[in-house]
């Protein structure tokens, strides 16, 4: 399990980073790796964004034969009010594409998304092995 | 933070991007681009992607925003080099990139430039969309 | 575990340290005989020992178990490729019981007993994880060769300079799609080929999510600078198309191989002309 501090552009990259070099422990296949790493940049992003920073946890789990990588990241930012809207494809509070959350939920295998309004957010995302 | 260089070659920039850069480093090149067409009247753009390992929405729309600000600059922008993996991430994740022009490699995208610099602008619009 | 259990539990270990050539020997002998010459006693000694010393050393330190699972997961893998079916396997683990159990009836003590007890249920564990190992080896083999088939069932094939194609056959289901896909996509990179074909003419049906995957492939081929056209669509496959509600849209489709063959030359510059018999004449496209 490894713990990232998101709090600056650079940490964003060193998240991509260290979750290529997990995806690529685990087996990933080249696709699979390169969504994962994509949905990884998009919430580490959003993290740092909307929520002026936070944290990302790396870990590798195991579902009877699987083996997954499975990427949390929270914050105690303002958190979201409405998470359907926050979902829908080309919504963004600020100037977004409004893709980050609803494409990165199409990258993975399981997404969840948890918010408490002035507390903070929680997503968490796992890509199993094939 | 790195700065990307852009090389000029005839009328063309020329951008090739190495590694993974960090938003800031993204941003700053959409800069330098937009400064450079308009200081050396460029008539197209070339952004080489063949060694980016992923293309997230920032990123992307970076991509979308020069074709645009070129565009309007009177220069054609064209990316070339787009990895499969990428390409399919890009099509999940929900971005179009609709107007980008995209060639194989650096060879035929510059041309897919020599092509259709001088064509009229409707014929331009079915390519590569 | 409670206070006195750890403690006759080390007391028993104590004891198969002591005696652990002894202990090895019998272990190798027992669970070497039912397998009768399929396997090579020393390489079995060696496992066997390595796997003894890794479970006295677990409960000596807290994580000294990831070490022990580790060369269990080993020897399920190497023993899953030699053919061996998964109780054969457990059983090389489970015959540790009968060995030790030896040396607690020589030994006599109520102590040891105890032990024993608590031994045999880590054995248990111990031997049900090797028929997980066991199984997880087993998926991954099948996985790759049904990867490595899909390989070979999905040829990507060279039609002219710049144009490849894809002749599917037989039905589709989403993974394989995706492997055609991919391997679609490379091979434009790799030949520098800005059309491909993907000729369906040999699919009797596509659901709604092979038609999602057909459609992405387009997309993603656009975005890297390469045209699709999709040929052989079957009436009835339009038909679950247009139902299915699925756009799409401007992508070009034709009804045979040989239309989307002639369709791409001539997209690409290369003219096409009926002689008096046929014949190809090439003109290069002024650049
Ligand atoms: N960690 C977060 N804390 C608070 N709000 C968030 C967080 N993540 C997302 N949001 C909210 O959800 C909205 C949608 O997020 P999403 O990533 O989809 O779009 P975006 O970040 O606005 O644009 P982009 O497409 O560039 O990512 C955001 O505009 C923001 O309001
Ligand atoms: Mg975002």
């Amino acid at each position: 399990m490894e713990q990232l501090s998101i709090t600056s552009n650079d940490d964003v990259v060193i998240v991509r980073q260290k979750v290529r070099a997990h995806a690529i422990d685990l087996g990933l296949s080249l696709v699979d790796q390169t969504k994962v790493v994509t949905a990884a940049s998009e919430l580490a992003r959003n993290t740092l964004v909307h929520a002026g920073g936070g944290q990302a946890c790396i870990e590798v789990v195991q579902n009877g034969m699987r083996r997954g990588l499975r990427l949390v990241f929270s914050d105690n930012g303002p958190g979201i009010s409405d998470l359907d809207l926050a979902l829908t494809d080309g919504w963004s509070s600020g100037g977004g594409l409004g893709l980050g959350l609803s494409g990165s939920r199409r990258l993975v295998d399981e997404f969840t998304l948890d918010s408490d309004p002035g507390r903070g957010t929680v997503v968490t995302v796992t890509k199993w092995t094939r | 933070m790195d700065r990307v260089p852009i090389l000029k070659i005839g009328d063309v920039l020329l951008v090739s991007i190495q590694g993974d850069l960090d938003d800031q480093s993204v941003l700053t090149l959409q800069e330098d681009l937009a400064e450079r067409v308009v200081a050396t009247g460029a008539v197209g753009v070339i952004i080489d992607i063949t060694a980016v390992e992923i293309v997230d929405s920032f990123v992307g729309r970076m991509l979308s925003t020069i074709a645009g600000m070129s565009r309007m600059l009177d220069a054609e922008t064209i990316v070339v080099g787009m990895r499969p993996a990428v390409a399919i991430t890009l099509v999940e994740l929900g971005l179009s990139l609709g107007g980008l022009r995209t060639a194989l490699d650096l060879e035929k995208g510059i041309a897919l430039l020599g092509r259709t610099a001088s064509a009229p602008l409707d014929d331009l619009s079915a390519v590569g969309q | 575990m409670t206070v006195q259990e750890s403690s006759s539990r080390r007391r028993i270990e104590d004891l198969m340290r002591e005696n652990e050539d002894r202990l090895v020997d019998r272990w190798v002998e027992i669970s070497n005989a039912p397998l009768r010459g399929r396997v090579v006693d020393s390489d079995v000694r060696r496992e066997l020992r390595d796997l003894l010393r890794a479970l006295l050393r677990s409960s000596e330190s807290p994580d000294g178990g990831a070490d022990l699972r580790g060369l269990l997961a080993d020897l399920s893998r190497t023993r899953a490729r030699q053919g061996f079916t998964p109780g054969e396997t457990a059983l090389a683990v489970f015959t540790l019981k009968e060995a030790v159990y030896e040396l607690v009836e020589a030994d006599g003590g109520e102590e040891v007993l105890h032990g024993y007890i608590s031994l045999s249920r880590t054995i248990d564990e111990l031997g049900l994880y090797t028929f997980e190992a066991y199984t997880a080896a087993r998926e991954k083999i099948i996985a790759d060769q049904t990867e490595q088939l899909l390989e070979l069932s999905t040829p990507v094939v060279k039609l002219w300079d710049g144009i490849v194609a894809v002749p599917l056959v037989g039905t589709l289901d989403s993974a394989r799609t995706q492997v055609v896909m991919e391997k679609l996509l490379q091979t434009l990179v790799d030949t520098g080929s800005e059309y491909a074909v993907i000729d369906i003419t040999g699919v009797p049906a596509v659901d709604t999510q092979v038609a999602q995957h057909l459609l992405k492939t387009v997309m993603a081929a656009r975005l890297m600078g390469a045209h699709c056209i999709i040929s052989g669509i079957r009436p009835q496959i339009a038909h679950t198309i247009v139902t299915l509600g699925i756009e799409f849209g401007d992508i070009v489709t034709k009804a045979t191989l040989a239309d989307a063959l002639a369709f791409a030359l001539r997209q690409s510059g290369v003219e096409v002309v009926n002689r008096r018999r046929t014949r190809v004449s090439v003109r290069a496209e002024e650049a």
